[in-house]
């Protein structure tokens, strides 16, 4: 990564920079069951953060201890400044849009909107012109008369953010905020939320469970497991140089190799495996003591198939293709090697193939290669 | 086969359906029988309406069943949508468990046992206070302790079917809690506290038991009225008035659903089209 002076676009790289959302030593038990386990996060002003996790791993905990629906059992809530941990929901500088949307069934889209204006006692014709400008960036306006229960899923979607918008929060915490929508209609409304929040200047706080919604939303991501954050950082950061096979699986998939490090230089390391009789060269910032038990990881999309043997410094395997998965723009090869181990390579489909229908068929044998520079080694 | 089985299923219907009902109907064609004597077909006639009409003892019992029954579904519909709200809402307090016991423990209690033990309170209560009379007050009171019930259950179900976001959102955008109950949770519960004072009030209407029990001289309600005539001999102008009583519980039993199913299909809607 090029070091960069200017820190306005990644403030998270800059050491003075001051968070706006500050948690620090947040816990959160229920009974036995420990949600949320002492957890530390910086969030910056203007940021798109995710938080990633699968169900059960405290994300959606998280995010209601922020709104204010539940207290901490430990820790404190700091944002732009000020301790939140005790403040309730109805005082606290932050909307939420949720799964659900929780749009008021009894109300029209405009009384819906209108809802949270009201309560903080702003003068009527306020109230309607701040309204109808949120309604009509959300491309509402004709709607404003209709109840929830007449408008498709994509329009109650936004009436929802229109709602949470509205009262210009400092901070949006968003549920599962696509969750509910078709895919073409979600891949649609993640620019639209990116545009908004761009707009607006809004920090927004995403909880989802759709690893490829949080890369393409986000300034940086969190990763949850079990209550504790995993890894945290840019997409690009998270997805390449995961810390953790737990992550690597979890951000797209990976193919891991078990070994023990048998040189280590400054810039790479040697991992042997004794199962599969090879060396694998790996580009690694850090020397690690020799013998230490690591996984090698590699991306389906960073391997390349050959009918024959390149030279051997790159890292090689050999095995047989089992199954062929052809998803139109790609195609997933899953090749049996000499441990059994199934290894997945995604291949694009660059060229068509010409008389059979893949150019590497069921039963081939195939030479796996990849770059020392395209794997990552991890410890743990 | 099929055809065979579904003419067995459907003849069953017919005849579970008789059995509730044709009693009932004969009941009501024999209101309208001219003949002073209960079962013989005498021809079409109103009098027994009219005799029904005159009779002021008659007046004198619907009207204090009615008033009853009006002071008797308010009540429970307060306190019963508080019971059910305090239910689901306020987490697990201390002592949840036998509060949701001693609330629906009415529901299968035997209304004798019920009665009988309402009785004695009062009793007691007369003799340590001179309060109350026997009459309306008992009456009401001893109706408000078993419709409670049943309107704590609606809203119960009500409330858990409702979820949380959506007075959660309220909260969200700046509603205080008591706010978020007029704006929120009673508009939504509206249908089903409806319902639950339709169901108290029919069911304050039809009860006889507990009614004798704590109603003091001189105060019959429309159930007792009829039970003590038909005692001393079945007369043409009780069917009339049991007539009435019918096509009043059915209006209040109807309404009471239609409200309830229609609450549940907003409810599914909103569901569904998420």
């Amino acid at each position: 990564m090029p070091q960069q002076t200017d820190y306005s676009y990644r403030p998270w790289l800059d050491a003075d920079a001051e968070p706006f959302i500050k948690l620090r030593g947040i816990s959160k038990k229920f009974d036995e069951f420990t949600a949320v386990d002492n957890v530390d996060l910086d969030i910056y002003k203007g940021e798109l953060f995710s938080l990633l996790g699968g169900s059960g791993c405290g994300k959606t905990t998280l995010l209601r201890m922020l709104a204010g629906f539940e207290t901490p059992s430990s820790g404190t809530i700091y944002i732009d400044g000020v301790d939140m941990t005790e403040v309730p929901p109805y005082a606290r500088p932050i909307n939420m849009m949720f799964q659900s949307y929780a749009l008021f069934p009894h109300m029209t889209v405009e009384q819906n909107v209108a809802y949270g204006l009201k309560r903080d006692k702003i003068p009527k014709d306020e109230i309607k012109r701040r309204v109808e400008e949120i309604l009509s960036m959300v491309e509402l306006s004709d709607f404003v008369k209709r109840k929830p229960h007449q408008l498709s899923g994509g329009q109650r979607q936004r009436v929802a953010l229109a709602r949470a918008l509205v009262k210009q929060p400092k901070v949006l915490l968003l549920d599962e905020p696509l969750g509910a929508l078709d895919k073409r209609l979600r891949e649609q409304t993640q620019f639209e939320l990116i545009n908004i929040q761009d707009q607006l200047g809004v920090t927004f706080v995403v909880v989802t469970h759709d690893q490829e919604e949080a890369m393409t939303l986000s300034t940086r991501m969190a990763m949850m497991d079990a209550g504790k954050f995993q890894q945290i950082g840019e997409p690009t950061e998270v997805y390449e140089y995961p810390e953790s096979r737990l992550v690597a699986n979890f951000i797209g998939s990976a193919n891991m190799f078990e070994g023990r490090v048998t040189q280590s230089d400054v810039g790479h390391v040697v991992v042997t495996s004794k199962e599969l009789d090879v060396e694998f060269y790996t580009n690694h910032p850090m020397s690690i003591i020799e013998g230490t038990k690591v996984w090698v990881a590699v991306r389906p999309e960073k391997i390349t198939l050959s009918k024959t043997s390149l030279d051997a410094s790159t890292n090689q395997l050999k095995g047989v293709v089992v199954d062929i998965g052809y998803h139109g723009k790609t195609s997933t090869y899953r090749i049996r090697i000499n441990n059994d181990q199934i290894i997945e390579v995604s291949v694009p489909s660059q060229k068509r193939p010409r008389g059979e229908r893949h150019s590497i068929d069921w039963d081939e044998e195939i030479y796996l290669n990849w770059d020392q520079s395209s794997a990552v080694v991890l410890m743990k | 086969m099929k055809q065979r089985r579904s003419t067995f299923i459907l003849s069953m219907l017919c005849f579970g359906l008789a059995f509730l009902y044709v009693p009932m109907i004969l009941l009501i064609i024999y209101s309208f029988n001219y003949s002073k004597l209960v079962p013989v077909w005498g021809g079409f006639s109103t009098r027994w309406y009219t005799v029904l009409f005159e009779s002021e003892e008659m007046w004198a019992a619907l009207g204090l069943s009615l008033r009853i029954a009006l002071v008797n579904a308010t009540f429970a519909m307060i306190l019963g949508t508080l019971a059910g709200i305090a239910l689901v809402r306020f987490g697990r307090f201390r002592g949840r468990t036998l509060f949701s016991g001693l609330i629906t423990a009415p529901l299968v209690m035997p209304e004798v046992i019920t009665g009988l033990s309402l009785l004695l309170f009062f009793i007691a209560l007369s003799h340590l206070f001179g309060w109350p009379q026997r009459g309306f007050t008992t009456i009401t009171i001893a109706h408000i302790t078993f419709s409670l019930a049943y309107v704590a259950v609606i809203i119960q179900s009500r409330l858990s079917g409702m979820g949380t976001d959506l007075e959660d959102a309220a909260q969200d955008l700046g509603a205080r809690p008591l706010r978020v109950m007029f704006d929120i949770t009673l508009p939504l519960l509206a249908p089903g506290m409806i319902a639950g004072w339709l169901l108290a009030f029919t069911l304050s209407l039809d009860d006889l038991i507990i009614a004798s029990f704590v109603s003091g001289p001189g105060s019959n309600t429309l159930p007792m009225l009829i039970y003590s005539r038909v005692k001393v001999g079945l007369r043409p102008d009780i069917n009339a008035l049991a007539t009435i009583m019918i096509v009043m519980v059915t209006i209040g039993v109807l309404l009471a659903c239609w409200l309830m199913i229609r609450q549940k299909h907003l409810l599914d809607r909103d569901a569904n089209t998420k």
